[in-house]
Order: C-alpha cells, then sequence, then structure tokens
C-alpha cells in the first residue's frame, strides 16, 4: 500500500524504510528464509520480507529464531535472522559458538538497536556485541545503504563463511529514503549438508581450534576493512577537522559540520586500522561522534591515537544534528529540553484495563512484562511494581514471594502477555511449579490474542504463522496444566468481571499454584483477526 | 545555522490520527516531484494514543532525516493540544498549520483531517496538484479517496 511501486526488477527509484530495504534486499538475493521474533524497531523488516514473497516466520523467541537460521545457513541456505537489540541478548548463546562453527550458506543477523529507547526497556549498543563474540559488522546510514549492505553482508558471509551483522537503529529502520534496487544477485549455490564433525561439533576439543580459526579470520577480516569502499572518505574540508563516525549519525554530521571532513565506517568491525590511522594523522583535530557507548572512541584510543570524544551526557539518548552541533563546539552548557509529549496509554476499551484496575484495588505487588501491558504502571493504574524484560515477570515474582514477609508474599502476582509467554514465560511456569514458594503463587497471563505492542504480529498462541496461514495453535491452558500448575482458570475480563475479580483474591489467600488466563482479543486487532479466520475460512469464537 | 537548501515539514498529533499517514502522503507527493526526501517517525508506544510527530525533509541533497529544533519551516498540527508542545521546532517566520486551518463540520468525514491539512499545506509547497491526488491515491484504500480527495480540496482551497 505504502509504496508506490512493486516493481522487484533494478532501475526504480522507491521511497522505502530501511526495513522495507532490507526486506527488498532480501528477496533479491533469493534468501532462503527470514527468522526472527517481532520487536521494535525490527518488526517490518521480515513482514515486509514476506509481502514480497520471501519465506519468513516468527519464532517463539530470538534464540530460538537464530538457532533455526544457523541450521538453514549450515545448510547452505542464505539466511535473514532479525531482532531488537535486548532480542539478541536472548539469542547470545548460539551467537557465541556459531561464530566459531560459521556457517556454509550465508547467515546475516539484523539486529535494531534502539538509543532514545522510543520504545525498549534500555538503550544498549549491540556494537559491542561485535566485539564480544567476533562477528564482523556493517552500519548503514540510510535505506539505500540498508539495501545495498544487506547484499553485501550476505556475499561476505558466503565468502567468509562466518555469520555478519547488519546493525541499524530506530532512525535507519524508521525513516524513508529513496532507494534505487539494482535487481537481483547471483543465484544461491543448490542446498545440502556436508558432514563435518570438527567444524560444526563445538566440544572443547574441537572449539580450541575453531576460535583460533575465527581469530585468524578477524585478522584478515581486518585487513579487508582497510581496502573496502564501505569505510570512505567525504568532504574536502582539508586539514583542520575530521569526524570519524558510522550509521545515521553520519546524516546528522553532514548537517552539523558540512566544513569537515568524515571518515565513515560502513562496516564498523573489525575497525580499519590503517585507515583511521591516516585519518587521525592527517588531521589536526579529530572527533569521533557516535551514538551510545564510544565504542570508536575506545577502539581507536586502544590503537594508541589521540581523538577527541563527546562528554558523557551524550551517551544517552539518540544524537541529532543539535546535539553535534554542541559537541563539535564543546559546548557543556545544559541542553534546552523540549516540552514533554503525551505519554502512550492502555486503549479505551483495551481488555487489560479490568485487570489492572483490580490489581490495584486488592493492593498488589504486581512483577510485570514487556508489552502494550507495560503501561499498566501509568496512572491511572499504576499497578506494576517491577518490569525487566521478556519473561521476567514469573521468575521475579516467585523470588520475591521466597523472601518477603507471608503477608506480602500473598499479595505478589506475576502479570505477562500471551506472546510474551510464549517467549519465555514457559521456563518461568516450570520454575514455579518446580521450586514452589510457601504461600503458592498467582501468574496471570494476560491473552490478547495477538503481540499487540509490537502492531500485531502472529505467535504460536494465535494458531497462524508470519504470514497469516493457519498452523498449530498452542493451548496456552495445556501448557500450565502439563508443567504442573494446579488450578488454571480461563476468564473474559468483560463477560466475567466479577468472576475475575473473586478468583484474584481467592487465588492469593490460597497456598495453590493458580494461572488465570485473562483471555479477550486485543480491540485494535479484533477486525483484522476476523478478516484472516474468513479468509482462512475457519471463524473462531 | 540551517541549511537553506531543504524544506523542513513536521507533521503532528495524537496516535489515531492518522499523523503517520499524512506524512506518508506528503513523502510520496515530494518523491513524485523529484525531490530527495527523508522521512523519520517513530513506531510503537506511539499507537496507545500517545504524541506522534514525523519530520520530513526534502531538496536537492538531504542528510539528516531529523528537522533540527528551531528550524522546521511547516509545522502541521492535527491536534490543538499538540500545537505547544512542537511549537519550539518551528523557525522564526515558519508556518503552522493548527487544526483550526479548516472548518471540521465541513468535512464529510472527521477523519480526514489530516488529509485536509494536507490541502492547506500544499498551499505553500512547489508540488503540482496532480503529484498530491497520486499520492493520496496510492496511500489509501480505494473505498476512502474520494472522501479524501474532498478533504485536500477543501485544505487547498480554504
Amino acid at each position: 500500500m505504502s509504496n508506490q511501486s512493486d516493481s522487484a526488477a533494478g532501475g526504480a527509484r522507491l521511497l522505502l524504510s530501511g526495513n522495507e530495504a532490507i526486506a527488498r534486499a532480501g528477496v533479491d538475493a533469493q534468501v532462503a528464509l527470514g527468522a526472527g521474533y517481532p520487536g521494535t524497531p525490527s518488526t517490518e523488516i521480515l513482514e515486509n520480507f514476506s509481502d514480497l514473497g520471501g519465506p519468513a516466520q516468527w519464532s517463539p523467541n530470538e534464540k530460538v529464531a537464530l538457532e533455526v537460521a544457523i541450521g538453514a545457513a549450515y545448510g547452505g541456505a542464505r539466511v535473514l535472522m532479525t531482532t531488537k537489540h535486548v532480542g539478541l541478548n536472548v539469542a547470545a548463546d548460539p551467537l557465541f559458538t556459531v561464530a566459531y562453527t560459521g556457517v556454509a550458506g550465508a547467515l546475516v543477523i539484523v539486529v535494531a538497536d534502539d538509543p532514545g529507547m522510543a520504545s525498549s526497556q534500555n538503550e544498549q549498543d549491540s556494537r559491542r556485541y561485535a566485539r564480544a563474540a567476533g562477528v564482523p559488522m556493517f552500519e548503514p546510514a540510510d535505506s539505500q545503504e540498508a539495501y545495498d549492505m544487506t547484499l553485501e553482508a550476505l556475499r561476505r558471509s558466503q565468502e567468509w563463511g562466518l555469520p555478519v551483522f547488519l546493525r541499524v537503529t530506530t532512525r535507519v529502520c524508521h525513516s524513508k529514503t529513496i532507494v534505487t534496487p539494482h535487481g537481483r544477485i547471483d543465484a544461491p549455490t543448490p542446498t545440502h549438508f556436508e558432514r563435518d564433525i570438527p567444524g560444526l561439533v563445538m566440544i572443547p576439543a574441537y572449539a580450541r581450534i575453531a576460535h583460533k580459526k575465527l581469530r585468524e579470520q578477524l585478522a584478515a577480516i581486518s585487513e579487508w576493512a582497510d581496502t573496502t569502499e564501505w569505510n570512505g572518505l567525504s568532504g574536502s574540508g582539508g586539514p583542520s577537522l575530521g569526524v570519524i563516525t558510522s550509521g545515521i549519525v553520519y546524516q546528522h554530521v553532514r548537517d552539523a559540520a558540512p566544513e569537515a571532513d568524515v571518515l565513515k565506517l560502513g562496516f564498523s568491525y573489525p575497525v580499519p586500522e590503517g585507515k583511521i590511522r591516516d585519518f587521525v594523522t592527517t588531521h589536526e583535530r579529530c572527533v569521533v561522534i557516535e551514538e551510545g557507548d564510544p565504542v570508536l572512541a575506545e577502539a581507536i584510543g586502544a590503537m594508541g591515537l589521540t581523538v577527541e570524544s563527546k562528554s558523557e551526557r551524550y551517551r544517552f539518548g539518540e544524537l541529532s544534528v543539535e546535539r553535534i552541533r554542541r559537541i563539535l563546539d564543546r559546548d557543556e552548557s545544559p541542553e534546552p529540553s523540549m516540552p514533554k509529549g503525551k505519554p502512550p496509554q492502555l486503549c479505551v476499551g483495551c481488555p487489560h484495563r479490568k485487570t489492572f484496575e483490580i490489581l490495584k484495588e486488592l493492593n498488589c505487588i504486581v512483577t510485570g512484562d514487556i508489552g502494550c501491558y507495560t503501561l499498566g504502571v501509568l496512572p491511572p493504574f499504576q499497578a506494576m511494581d517491577t518490569c525487566v524484560c521478556m519473561g521476567a515477570s514469573i521468575g521475579v515474582g516467585l523470588g520475591l514471594r521466597h523472601v518477603i514477609p507471608e503477608d506480602e508474599a500473598r499479595r505478589v502476582v506475576s502479570v505477562i502477555g500471551d506472546s510474551t509467554f510464549v517467549h519465555s514465560g514457559v521456563t518461568g511456569l516450570i520454575e514455579m511449579a518446580y521450586n514452589r514458594p510457601r504461600t503458592g503463587h498467582l501468574t496471570i497471563i494476560l491473552d490478547n490474542g495477538t503481540t499487540a505492542m509490537t502492531g500485531m504480529q502472529e505467535h504460536p498462541g494465535t494458531g497462524r504463522r508470519l504470514n497469516h496461514d493457519p498452523a498449530y495453535q498452542l493451548v496456552i491452558e495445556d501448557v500450565c496444566r502439563a508443567v504442573g500448575i494446579e488450578r488454571t482458570f480461563v476468564i473474559d475480563p468483560v463477560k466475567a468481571v466479577d468472576e475475575l475479580k473473586d478468583r484474584i483474591a481467592e487465588s492469593l489467600k490460597s497456598d495453590a499454584l493458580s494461572v488465570i488466563i485473562v483471555r479477550r482479543p486485543c480491540i485494535l486487532a479484533l477486525a483484522k483477526i476476523k478478516k484472516i479466520d474468513t479468509a482462512n475460512g475457519e471463524p473462531k469464537g | 545555522m540551517s541549511n537553506p537548501n531543504v524544506t523542513n515539514v513536521i507533521v503532528a498529533g495524537v496516535g489515531g490520527q492518522g499523523v503517520l499517514k499524512a506524512s506518508d502522503i506528503l513523502g510520496e507527493a515530494i518523491f513524485r516531484r523529484g525531490f530527495d526526501v527523508k522521512k523519520a517517525e517513530v513506531h510503537g508506544m506511539s499507537q496507545r494514543g500517545g504524541s506522534v510527530k514525523t519530520d520530513v525533509r526534502y531538496g536537492e541533497k538531504v542528510y539528516s532525516p531529523m528537522v533540527p529544533i528551531g528550524e522546521c519551516d511547516y509545522l502541521v498540527v492535527l491536534s490543538a493540544d499538540q500545537v505547544e508542545i512542537n511549537r519550539p521546532s518551528l523557525k522564526a517566520g515558519g508556518v503552522l498549520i493548527a487544526p483550526d486551518a479548516v472548518d471540521e463540520n465541513r468535512l464529510t468525514n472527521k477523519r480526514s483531517l489530516n488529509v485536509a491539512l494536507l490541502g492547506v499545506l500544499s498551499r505553500h509547497l512547489d508540488i503540482p496538484e496532480a503529484d498530491w491526488r497520486e499520492a493520496i491515491r496510492v496511500n489509501l484504500p480505494e473505498k476512502i479517496q474520494a472522501v479524501n480527495f474532498e478533504a485536500f480540496a477543501l485544505g487547498r482551497n480554504s
């Protein structure tokens, strides 16, 4: 709908978001599988990839998505895995070891950071992961580069036999800029599994060898970083001011300091040491300008070079043209604050509202989770006491129950959404049954039948795949019973609000393990769900 | 300090008003006119009734997709309570297009206020009406196109 042309051929000029551009490159490269879990700002990559005809799937969580992607890449396929920054934490376990094993095909991990936290619980900097795991990294600065670098990252991954990161940020993902796709690249080679026991089975004896091999490969890639045009100079301002930067920040720098020479690192790990050394030594004043952590500044400092870096305050939030002007002017005066906008809230008519009203009324200690319902923390409800990460509500609630005085422990309730429950709440529930608190526990699963926060994506509990085709539907209450929860209730918060309140109050008093599934579809998703169900020929409820 | 070769537009409002859609139409019309154009927005929390703002910049060559504070040429606001919080974006002499720039009662469907205000904006920009119409056409479902063409005309001729 939003794109003016659906031509996949080269040459057409398109106005695309970074996410749309990555998706289009995936299709043009004939990527055999795109796997991920929804997360702002990365979600639309796989949705667009699927709309353009690419085989895409939502996995239960990022760890599984990456594992599936690894398997496909072991089989020689070209694969995209997408995640938001915090999702990469979930997938970190396979990440660090697939760097050792490498891949036979191509594996590009698209990681979308959210500096400034437009819709995230932290602003961690994924560039650290490239260094920690030893995974080469590209950083596009606009949609054209997002397209080009996706193709390049796929090519390099195949050539090097290593996973490669494409690191984007909110302003690359969600900004639309002009893209000229160049059509399809060489067809992938046929898939096949080639047995390579020492290369793919990471027992210590083989992993020791694999780690050394990885470091040797990275040393060679570091030389490539010095020759590739992705790391390039712009401007001809002469030797007085040089700026080293990467990603979206490059664009702000060009506006803030048109007079500066800029060394832009499109390929930012391993860093191009030779180019950086030349650039620093040929400019009188050299400033490293980067969003988030001082990752480049540290790397350049470790090379023994002296460069200026931003002050600590610019670690926080997004950079912008104004902030970069201040960095270059060494202006440490307080930054002007813009008037605050209206905060988001639970929709009028949101089925979650009733639950939060009851939890507030019963003075519960609510361990919360990640999703729309986190908005239950805001007035008028203020009915949430903790929020750490996907799935944490259950474990954190149990931990509290174990140690706090009984009268307080009996007020602890874990609240988690349906998609979040499937993502990483199941193991928390197993913990609940296995290491049960003396006072029992209550977990409320707010089941609105969709991954609402990120824009209504499917998950195993909806019974539909990413492209809405029917799939096996995970029955959450069956999972609860199977892991050993004694009392599982399914309640409609609108039709049976009194029952909901009584059940919560009574569960808190008892020493039992209870799960209440509060089930009613998201009001935003309702019409869409009905339409899909009708199209699938299986109207539900 | 600002780049005179780049025109900066901000469309602001609250979630559900069609701010993102309006900026898609605007971006599309500019794109059709042949300019370099960038459009920045933030998804996620904004869907839940909170403040929403999109930046659209165009000209011969655009770098940053975000309009620097105090450099906005045209500020289009869909919700009266969002005018003051966005006003600091406007440059001295910049044009504010507030929701009362069109008479809401003359709209067949009040939900097309976003497109009506684009009609008002269109009087200031060097973009042919045909490009605007095409941008509206490709961005909206067929059944609501007529009412939006009407809303656009109301703004453009008001």
